[in-house]
């Protein structure tokens, strides 16, 4: 059974990719890893109370993106009978879902087009676009 | 790894411990020879006993005599005072540079590959990273210091002192790590998630490990005590009073405005700091923490500038750094005169030893604490060897030391010079970037006050109110006077966090090492290696 893996948010984009990777799925008889990233950098400057309470911090990060975030999406997924699992991690969200991908040795990425706002896409990039140039495997971007 | 097998390390073989630790008094015993010989004579111990004015009140008499004793040390040849808490420091910087193999040299590299995140697992994403941490501390440390302090080492030593505060930056590179692995390995994990750490912990706990937990408990409560008061004054108000004096200097004058109603600017500095140690206000700490290292790169750039543009001076600069390191060339006091203002100096500035950067080290969730060692030598390198030695060649290139003034004008106003000489418009700049890294050293000592006082008073929240409450208290308060006697008490407090700080060093020493030791091992035989093929 291929494993493939959905990047995911709270976006309307993201729940029509879920659902387009559910059927995908159900035909093909594919594994689901549904896979939120939280952005993070590890090279920010903080301040030393920031630093003592970031632990606790990432801990309720995490919880509210599994709540908030994967839950209505696996919901989708077991709604359509799809076996699937979940991953919440830190990062920047274009290379850590390539490092999932990489990790669960998935052989397709589908991901939402997300709306960046116009002045963060041009300094930044989008995600999608990130994710489609580096990709190793084929990438489907869901409108 | 659980919290027990992380304390029991293998130690070294007795051996090459007696080995290394004869090598390290040796070494420690031919210094004090050099000193002492080379010194101009004659060699007087002075009387420590300060002299009062008649009208004295009773604060100002005891902080004189805690300054006479903190700073007391003999004086060289009627010129040089050699003061004991430096030698002190120093000890301790070349004890550990030996005892841990000069771990500065060797684990430079690995300290860049950690701070890189090259070891970081990725299950940790989103913990404090080490870049973080050491940001962090570094914005604690990089201050007045490396701005003002060495332009007044220069206009005393001569371009020698150079030499010795690089000297010494090196050498603290490995005291800093031993004092921030410990930090990291003896701190405190709170059911809430948040940790404490810091040398009221390694001293408490540590010593408590070697079966002496009295005299843990009392080295602690005495570090946690001078820490408290180190952080009001020279932590606070000591950088209230010289940003107050940077905007004044920049906005109308001691005449202008705000020159006779300074208490402004102080109401302005309690304010901002109020807002984010009691209101919580996050904003304004995130804003100083990512406009601060903004400010450290424009200066260096600037300095590069300058020096760039006097090009053709830097051989002649570092023939003059040499030359005044060995012959004592432009110093008050010959080759010791500048080699205990270089040492003092770098001492002031890097903070090695004093166990101040622990507590900021202590937030990282690593398994391993030597790892946090190895980033926290990266430190002194940064604070000493980088920005103190680029301030102290701008200086020297352009010839700013040699102003006769040099002493009534001050530090800032040196460097301003030697600054403007090549890009007019910078004093502007110097100076808010001056009232930042002040801005940002009261938030690092607010924090480190606060941990002390949570220690002592068993995280009270009171205690921790009331402590805020003094701290605000004479951040204004500093704005509107020196009060000389505050600061010299302040000032040492802060020395005085050294001498239960280093002596719990030495007495955990084997700990140290073991630590350093066994994870070296490790890095060595391949069981810890890098996250490879990650983004």
């Amino acid at each position: 059974m291929d494993t493939i893996v959905v990047g995911v948010d709270n976006s309307a984009a993201s729940t029509r990719a879920v659902e387009f990777a559910v059927e995908r799925a159900q035909r093909n008889t594919w594994k689901i890893v549904l896979a939120h990233v939280i952005p993070w950098t590890p090279f920010s400057f903080q301040t030393p109370s920031e630093n003592e309470h970031r632990h606790r911090e990432r801990q309720h990060e995490i919880e509210a993106a599994t709540q908030q975030v994967i839950a209505p999406m696996a919901q989708l997924a077991d709604d359509g009978g799809v076996p699937h699992t979940e991953v919440v991690r830190h990062g920047r969200p274009s290379d850590t879902i390539l490092d999932i991908a990489a990790e669960v040795g998935a052989v397709h990425i589908i991901v939402g087009r997300t709306g960046d706002s116009g002045v963060r896409e041009a300094v930044f990039g989008s995600v999608c676009s990130r994710l489609v140039q580096t990709s190793k495997i084929p990438v489907t971007v869901v409108p | 790894m659980s919290g027990n097998s992380m304390r029991e390390r293998q130690a070294p073989s007795a051996g090459s411990t007696r080995k290394t630790l004869a090598t390290a008094l040796g070494v420690i015993l031919a210094f004090y020879i050099m000193l002492f010989t080379f010194a101009p004579k004659p060699i007087t111990w002075p009387n420590p006993t300060p002299e009062f004015p008649a009208d004295a009140s009773l604060f100002d008499k005891v902080s004189g005599w805690i300054t006479a004793l903190v700073f007391y040390g003999p004086s060289a040849g009627g010129e040089v005072d050699i003061r004991l808490v430096v030698i002190w420091l120093v000890t301790a910087a070349i004890f550990f540079t030996i005892w841990l193999g000069f771990l500065n040299v060797r684990g430079f590299k690995h300290a860049l590959d950690l701070v890189r995140g090259k070891y970081s697992d990725p299950d940790d994403a989103g913990e404090v990273s080490h870049f973080q941490a050491l940001a962090t501390a570094v914005s604690g440390t990089v201050g007045l210091g490396n701005i003002a302090g060495v332009a007044i080492a220069i206009s005393i030593g001569g371009p020698g002192a150079t030499f010795w505060m690089i000297v010494a930056g090196f050498l603290g590179m490995s005291l800093k790590a031993a004092e921030c692995m410990l930090g990291v390995k003896f701190r405190q994990e709170h059911a809430d998630g948040t940790v404490s750490g810091g040398p009221m912990y390694y001293l408490r706990d540590g010593l408590r490990d070697l079966g002496r937990p009295g005299l843990g408990r009392v080295l602690a409560i005495v570090f946690a005590f001078c820490m408290i008061g180190g952080a009001v004054g020279g932590g606070n108000m000591f950088q209230s009073n010289q940003a107050t004096a940077q905007i004044v200097s920049q906005v109308g004058g001691e005449d202008g405005f705000l020159g006779r109603n300074p208490w402004i600017i102080g109401v302005i500095f309690a304010g901002a700091l109020g807002a984010v140690i009691i209101g919580g206000i996050k904003s304004i700490a995130r804003v100083t923490e990512k406009v601060v290292p903004f400010m450290a790169v424009l200066y260096l750039t600037a300095a590069l500038i300058v020096l760039l543009a006097n090009f053709g001076e830097i051989p002649a600069a570092f023939v003059a750094i040499l030359d005044g390191a060995f012959t004592g060339e432009g110093a008050v006091g010959g080759v010791i005169g500048a080699l205990i203002v270089g040492f003092q100096r770098a001492a002031f500035s890097n903070e090695a030893g004093l166990g101040s950067a622990s507590v900021a080290h202590s937030a990282v969730r690593t398994k391993e604490p030597a790892t946090e060692g190895f980033v926290a030598l990266l430190e002194p390198f940064i604070d000493t060897i980088v920005i103190c030695t680029m301030t102290a060649l701008t200086i020297i290139v352009t010839q700013a030391y040699l102003n006769p003034d040099a002493s009534e004008l001050g530090g800032v106003a040196l460097t301003s010079n030697a600054f403007e000489t090549v890009l007019p418009w910078f004093p502007g700049v110097l100076a808010v970037a001056v009232v930042l890294f002040a801005f940002s050293t009261m938030l690092s000592w607010s924090y480190y006050g606060m941990k002390a006082t949570g220690y002592l008073f068993g995280d009270s929240q009171l205690a921790e109110n009331v402590f805020k409450g003094v701290f605000l208290g004479f951040t204004l308060l500093g704005s509107v006077a020196g009060l000389a006697s505050v600061i010299n008490f302040s000032d040492s407090m802060i020395f005085l966090m050294s001498l239960p700080n280093v002596l719990g060093l030495y007495l955990l020493a084997r700990v140290i090492r073991a630590e350093f030791t066994h994870y070296s091992a490790r890095l060595e035989s391949g069981e810890i290696k890098e996250f490879a093929d990650r983004h």
